[in-house]
Order: C-alpha cells, then sequence, then structure tokens
C-alpha cells in the first residue's frame, strides 16, 4: 500500500500532518490528519490560583487569545459566583469584538483569499499575501493591514497588550475608559464597519462572481453534512461572548440548546492512539467513526456552522448579508465547507457593528466595571465563541481558589473529525487511478481543511499565506517514486 | 540587492503568538518582505528532515527560532536549524526561558497524559487509550514524536546566539532587532537584544514609594488605586525581578506584572529576585507576623517562576526514579 504524507506547517497544540493511504489501485483507502504536539495546560493548571488562568490560559492559542482570556475569565466568575457589573461585560466584549474583525481579517486575506483571488492552481510562490497585495493593489493591501491594526489598537486599549492581553478579571475588568478612549474607539469602530462592507464587496465582485469559484463552493467535493454548534442570544442570533449553545442537525432543526454548565450532558471525547488530540463529538448520538450525518455525534464549530445554528444576525447590515448568503447558497442549512470564508465575512461584518453598538452605549463610560467576589470559589465553566470553534474552560478548585481540576474543549478540537472526514473527501475525490498528483491538486485538499481555519495551522501562513507541503510517494516496497513539493 | 537576506522563522512548542508578533509589525511587513526572504520551515517529519539536511550548512543567515523544545521533534529541529543557520535566535519566552507551557516540569509525561486522556470529564476512553509514537493501522503505520518529561529551552539543547525575550516579543523591538541584523549592528554572542538593561519598574508610570506591606492581595481582592505602583499596594508584582523593554504595558491597565520578559540584567534567578523584592517590603514586627504575611502568599513556584522555571534554578519538580 502507498502512503502519501502532506505535512504542513501547522498549529493547535502545535503542528498537523496528512497520511493519505492509497490502495493497490491507487485510489485513496484512508486518510488521516495527524496532530503530533501536546503540552498539557489541563494539568499545569491544577495548583495555581484560579484567578490568574485568564493569564495563563492564552498561551494555549497566541492567534485567538482574547478567547481564552474570556471563557477563562468567564470560568472564574461562575467560580466565585459573582456577577460582573453590566459595564465590565460590554468592556469585555468591546474588546472581543474588535478583536473579531482582526481576526477574521487575517484569516480571509492571509489565507482564504490568495486561493480565491489569486486561484488554486497559480504557482505558491505568488500564491500569499504579498502576491495578493500586487494583484489587487497596494491600496488594498495597505486598507487590511491597516484595518487590522486598528481593530488589534482597541484590543491594546483595553486589555494591556494586543496578543496576550490581561485586562479581564474574575468580576469585571481592570481598567474602565474614560470619553476620549470611547470617542477613538467610537471612530475606529466606523471605519471597521466600512471595512467589513468593503470585504463583502470584495468576495462578491472576485469570488462569487466566477462561476469557477462559485462552483467550486457549492461541489459534492466540499460539501459535507453535519450538526451545526454556535452561541446564540435570547432571540436566537449570533453572538461571540455570551448566551447558550445550540446545535442545529443536519436538517437544520434544533438538536439541543445548553447553557455552559451543562455541557458535559451533550459533549464527550474520544482518544485515538495515532494523535495527540482527541475527538469531541455529541454524547447522545454517540462516535460513530469518522462519518457524517444524522447518525454521526460528529459536529462542527465554525462561522458556518453557527450562522447555520442561528436564526440570524442581531445587526442590521450583516442580518442583510445573512438572508443574501442564504439565498445564494440555497437555503438553510449551508454544508458547503468552502461558504465558511463567507459565513466568516458576515461575521466580521457583524463584530464591527457590534462594536460601534458598544462604544456608542451610554454606559460604557461607567466607572463600575468589577465586583470584588465575595462568596467561596468551587466550580464553574465559561464558554465563548472563538472564531474558531466554541470554545468551553471548565475549573474546579479547593475554598481558596486553587485550582484542583481542568477542562478544556479548545475551538478548533471540535472540528477535528470534520476535518479529518473533509480532508479524506477532497483527497478520494482529487487523487484517483493513474492521476498525477499536481501541486493544484494537493492545494485543493489543504483548502478543504484551510476553509476551517484551523489553528493548527493559521498562525503558520502569516506571511507567505501558503503552508509549506510535500507528498512522497512510495511504492508497495517502501521505495520513493515521487516527490511533489511546494514552498519549501 | 543582489544577495537578500535569507530570514528563516521557526515555531517548535509554541503557541503562535510570536507569529502573530510579526504580523503585528503592520506596515513594517512590506519593508521586512522587500529586505529579506523570508524561508518558512517545514516541520520536519520522517522525509522532511531530510530536505532541510541535504541543505548547505548555514545556508540560513538568521534563523528566529521560538517554542520550547517539548517534543523529540522540537529538540530534532533545533540540531538541524542550528547547523543550517549562521544565526540561531531564541526568538520569545518559550524558546529563550521556557514560558507557561514550562509549568508542566511540576509534572511529568505520566501525569499529563493521565488527566488529558483519562481523567477530564468530558473525556470517554473506557479501555484507557494513550497516544502512542508509533501505531499500526490497518492502512499502514502512523507515528508521533515522543513528548518529554521536561519541557527545555533552545539554549538547553542548542548553541543559542541571541535570545528575544517576551511572551510575545513587542513589535518595536522585534523591528529594532530586524534593522540591528540588516545592518549588520550585532552585540556579542549570547546578548539579550530586543529589551533594554532597565527593570520593568524603571519603565512603569506608576507612582512608587517606599513599599510597606502588611497584607497581600490577590488581583481579584483589590480595586487597586489608579496611578499608584501596584507592589506598594500589596499586589504581587515580578516589575522590580523582570527586564524591561515590553513598555509595562500590563499596569498600563492595572495588571500587575507576570514576568515575560525574563529575569532583570544581572539577575540570574527570576524567582528568586522577585522572592527577596517580596521578602524585603513585609512591614512586619516578629518573625511570625513576617510569616503569616508571607504564607498568605498562594502557589509562590506559579507566581514567581511563572514563564522561566525550565530556565531557572529550580528547571523542574523532581522526577520519580524511572519516571
Amino acid at each position: 500500500m502507498q502512503k502519501i504524507s502532506i505535512d504542513p506547517i501547522t498549529r493547535l497544540e502545535g503542528h498537523g500532518r496528512i497520511d493519505i493511504f492509497l490502495d493497490e489501485e491507487g485510489n485513496v483507502a484512508n486518510a488521516y490528519l495527524v496532530i503530533p504536539e501536546l503540552r498539557g495546560f489541563e494539568k499545569f493548571a491544577e495548583g495555581r490560583p484560579v484567578e490568574e488562568l485568564p493569564r495563563i490560559t492564552p498561551r494555549i492559542c497566541g492567534v485567538c487569545p482574547e478567547a481564552h482570556h474570556m471563557a477563562s475569565a468567564k470560568a472564574c466568575d461562575a467560580v466565585y459566583h459573582v456577577e460582573v457589573p453590566s459595564t465590565g461585560k460590554k468592556l469585555r466584549e468591546l474588546l472581543y469584538s474588535a478583536f473579531y474583525v482582526a481576526d477574521h481579517t487575517v484569516h480571509f486575506y492571509i489565507l482564504a483569499a490568495p486561493d480565491f483571488v489569486l486561484g488554486p492552481d497559480a504557482p505558491p510562490a505568488e500564491r500569499n499575501i504579498l502576491g495578493l497585495i500586487h494583484r489587487v493593489g497596494l491600496e488594498i493591501g495597505s486598507k487590511v493591514i491597516s484595518s487590522r491594526g486598528k481593530a488589534m489598537d482597541i484590543v491594546g486599549m483595553l486589555g494591556g497588550k494586543t496578543i496576550h492581553p490581561v485586562g479581564a478579571i474574575p468580576g469585571g475588568v481592570s481598567k474602565a475608559i474614560n470619553e476620549e478612549e470611547r470617542a477613538q474607539i467610537e471612530a475606529i469602530g466606523h471605519e471597521l464597519v466600512e471595512f467589513g462592507q468593503f470585504n463583502l464587496q470584495l468576495f462578491h465582485d472576485v469570488v462569487l462572481a466566477n462561476k469557477t469559484y462559485l462552483d467550486m463552493i457549492l461541489s459534492d467535493t466540499f460539501t459535507t453534512p453535519m450538526y451545526y454548534m454556535g452561541l446564540v442570544d435570547e432571540n436566537n442570533k449570533v453572538n461571540f461572548y455570551d448566551g447558550l449553545v445550540r446545535v442545529v442537525d443536519p436538517e437544520g432543526n434544533e438538536f439541543v440548546k445548553y447553557a455552559p454548565e451543562e455541557y458535559l450532558d451533550v459533549i464527550a471525547e474520544r482518544v485515538e492512539p495515532w494523535t495527540y488530540l482527541k475527538f469531541p463529538y455529541l454524547k447522545k448520538v454517540g462516535w460513530k467513526g469518522f462519518v457524517t450525518g444524522k447518525d454521526s455525534g460528529v459536529y462542527q464549530a465554525t462561522p458556518l456552522s453557527r450562522l447555520n445554528a442561528a436564526d440570524g444576525m442581531a445587526t442590521p447590515r450583516a442580518q442583510e448579508a445573512y438572508e443574501g448568503f442564504y439565498e445564494t447558497m440555497g437555503g438553510k442549512p449551508v454544508h458547503g465547507t468552502l461558504a465558511t470564508h463567507w459565513a466568516r465575512l458576515i461575521e466580521l461584518l457583524y463584530a464591527a457593528e457590534r462594536l460601534v453598538e458598544l462604544a456608542t452605549d451610554p454606559e460604557i463610560t461607567d466607572p463600575h466595571v468589577r465586583n470584588i467576589p465575595t462568596e467561596m470559589p468551587d466550580e464553574g465553566v465559561g464558554i465563548v465563541e472563538a472564531p474558531r470553534g466554541t470554545l468551553t474552560h471548565h475549573y474546579t478548585t479547593d475554598e481558596k481558589g486553587i485550582v484542583q481540576k481542568c477542562n478544556l474543549i479548545v475551538g478548533t478540537t471540535n472540528n477535528y473529525a470534520p476535518i479529518s472526514i473533509s480532508v479524506k473527501k477532497a483527497a478520494q475525490a482529487l487523487i484517483k487511478k493513474g492521476q498525477v498528483i499536481s501541486e493544484g491538486i494537493l492545494n485543493r485538499v489543504e483548502m478543504a481543511f484551510r476553509s476551517y481555519d484551523p489553528c493548527f495551522g493559521c498562525a503558520t501562513h502569516t506571511l507567505p499565506g501558503q503552508m509549506p507541503l510535500e507528498v512522497v510517494i512510495w511504492d508497495a516496497e517502501g521505495n520513493e517514486v515521487q516527490r511533489i513539493s511546494q514552498n519549501l | 540587492m543582489a544577495d537578500k537576506l535569507k530570514l528563516g522563522l521557526y515555531w517548535a512548542a509554541s503557541c503562535g503568538g510570536c507569529e502573530i508578533a510579526i504580523v503585528e509589525l503592520r506596515e513594517k511587513i512590506l519593508d521586512l518582505d522587500a529586505a529579506a526572504d523570508i524561508l518558512f520551515w517545514p516541520v520536519a517529519l520522517d522525509f522532511k528532515y531530510k530536505d532541510v539536511e541535504a541543505m548547505p550548512d548555514g545556508h540560513i543567515d538568521v534563523c528566529l527560532f521560538n517554542g520550547a523544545i517539548r517534543t523529540s521533534e522540537n529538540e530534532h529541529l533545533a540540531h538541524l536549524l542550528r547547523q543550517k543557520s549562521k544565526v540561531l535566535v531564541a526568538f520569545g519566552s518559550c524558546a529563550h526561558e521556557g514560558c507557561i507551557p514550562g509549568l508542566g516540569n511540576l509534572f511529568d509525561r505520566k501525569s499529563i497524559f493521565e488527566c488529558v486522556y483519562l481523567e477530564t470529564p468530558s473525556t470517554d476512553n473506557p479501555e484507557g487509550v494513550l497516544p502512542q509514537t508509533s501505531y499500526q493501522l490497518p492502512e499502514g503505520e502512523v507515528t508521533i514524536p515522543r513528548f518529554y518529561n521536561t519541557v527545555k529551552t533552545l539554549a538547553q539543547v542548542e548553541d543559542v546566539d541571541y535570545f528575544v525575550p517576551g511572551c510575545p516579543p513587542q513589535a518595536p523591538q522585534i523591528w529594532a532587532v530586524i534593522e540591528a541584523i540588516l545592518s549588520g549592528q550585532l552585540p556579542p554572542k549570547g546578548s539579550v537584544v530586543g529589551a533594554n538593561e532597565k527593570t520593568v519598574c524603571d519603565e512603569c508610570k506608576h507612582n512608587r514609594e517606599e513599599k510597606r506591606i502588611k497584607k497581600f492581595y490577590r488581583p481579584h481582592e483589590i480595586i487597586p488605586e489608579p496611578g499608584r505602583c501596584l507592589f506598594d499596594q500589596g499586589i504581587i508584582c515580578a516589575g522590580p525581578a523582570t527586564r524591561g523593554g515590553c513598555g509595562a504595558l500590563c499596569p498600563t491597565v492595572d495588571m500587575p506584572c507576570r514576568g515575560c520578559y525574563g529575569p532583570a540584567p544581572n539577575v540570574i534567578d527570576q524567582g528568586a529576585a522577585l522572592l527577596s523584592a517580596v521578602a524585603s517590603v513585609v512591614d512586619a514586627d516578629t518573625e511570625e507576623e513576617a510569616a503569616r504575611i508571607v504564607g498568605e502568599i498562594v502557589d509562590p513556584v506559579g507566581t514567581f517562576y511563572r514563564f522561566g522555571l525550565p530556565a531557572s534554578l529550580l528547571h523542574r519538580a523532581r522526577l520519580e526514579v524511572g519516571g
């Protein structure tokens, strides 16, 4: 049997590799996405004071540290049974909205757009953010860099640091904002709303207007029906910071809606001996292997799944884009993996609109942003929507608030099984008997998982925007017969 | 320019924040692109090693290596990239001193595996399956690297030329390092670059007075007076023991420093230096009172050695024999 390894430089807790096994006829027998790294945060959280976890757990991921910071602070609030003042909550959500704009920008322009704007078969040396800037012009490139930078400035203003911010604390946030800061944030917010609309227009003009790409988005190769998860507010609208987790089945019907402290009734995780990452699944449906559909507990937690799991967006322009999305894609739910990119841009616009709403909220400059916990600490769960999926932090402490047990279900982990399935499906469709495996085909396999924006991939794309890949094919005796590489 | 600088960026056990720190160069990314060829190196698994091995020695001018050494793969790459790079830089707190994942050195592989794969309440693993470095699937063998008992810094496994501290390094400091590289104005080998020769306290804008501490507070237990030194108010702050260069960012939102820029200049052990700073401010009349005040500090190891346990004199908790 031949083995093909696609060796990306990728990251969740580290890196990733795809092993594709071919049968005697040269067709794909199976494909495995292997995560060869672990750091063990759940263990070394033990013994730490729980209020320090919002500063410790962000090091799980430096791409979305804000998500861990917020989920951790919310878990701490629950551990201490402390109510966060209204303005404290709003300031957390304000920081988080700014972060969402920045993060979704990084993903779309640095990771996804090169595939669409330059094309999946463009030479790897051009298919990256710098090639993209050359193609669309320096002016647009500068606009992207500057919009992301301004959103990060808000994160820094509220959180102290732009990467690994520190402002959220059990009971609220460490610092209020004054009118001058508020006005600055509002001004940036208006620019980001405009940027959010610009992105969607670009997507319409470049991607949707091109029949090849639209067909690819709608094609069976990139279509995988499954359960969809996302956080919703009291009106079942998408929310990133707070609410209940809603799961819909592959037909779009509500399967369950749960509060953070109920997550163990809904989610279980499977261990496989060939990888360091676990596979979460819906407990009541069960683990049925690497298959999707109504009888398999595999679910996804992505921008696409959040739109599918919700009834709409809570801001007007994003709602309009949401309606247009389902109209073009032929109704709800949408199963096309590549439509995730479009969903991400709709979320980006929502985040920008929400940012302006919060920045213009009359109580946002209220100095009362923290309550000091007075109750005995014990146990708590905090959930936010990380850009890459629903993020759950669960802590148990002793009576002094020292962590005894910690459990984490991290954004991308939710999607480990779906990504594996998508990769296998893409490999099966694209690697066929007798067909020479060209670099462009490999990129299409990679596109299947890039759409999930897996955290074990995103940071590594930063500059060239193109992950190095290599495929080596062996014959049955283990001799190397072909070697194809890109961007090495 | 005929010969552009060949710059390598590699990540071992890390969070990705060091890469986003490069993105935080913002508009200067375009300047960097103009001045240097940025080479991204593949994760070397199996055959990938051969490709890097096939490069001439010293092919990379400067390799910025971030991430700690947690697995056999991380260590292998450290050796390989040392060989292939003229200048090897430990970039960011993980490579420099082990960082927060270095707190794993309070435990070992066995206890970490048992926690993650057996004990966590969402894990459903009745057969007690644990990841195996080599596993025979029906279609063939799949391998993963060995997870070490101990997190090591880059300098603990390889010869390092320079150290860039920070979790993550701040963008202006990164740019200063890149400019120094481009102009060839690098200091003597072994120097810490991308920081300064002060402490975080020297950069902090809060007002300091003479500290007399009767009670230490945990950050969530007190709303500090704005503008006044947090340490003076009884909140443990790593500022006095920590190298400057970040701009004292955490205190700008009234949160104490936790020491991510590593030991202050001329300090060998950051945790010991912080402990000594703490001991010197306790306002006690008797030994019993001093013991009571200091005894209220929770998790001294995790607080004083938050970012630097693997690089510290403590290095790790004692391993059981055969562990």
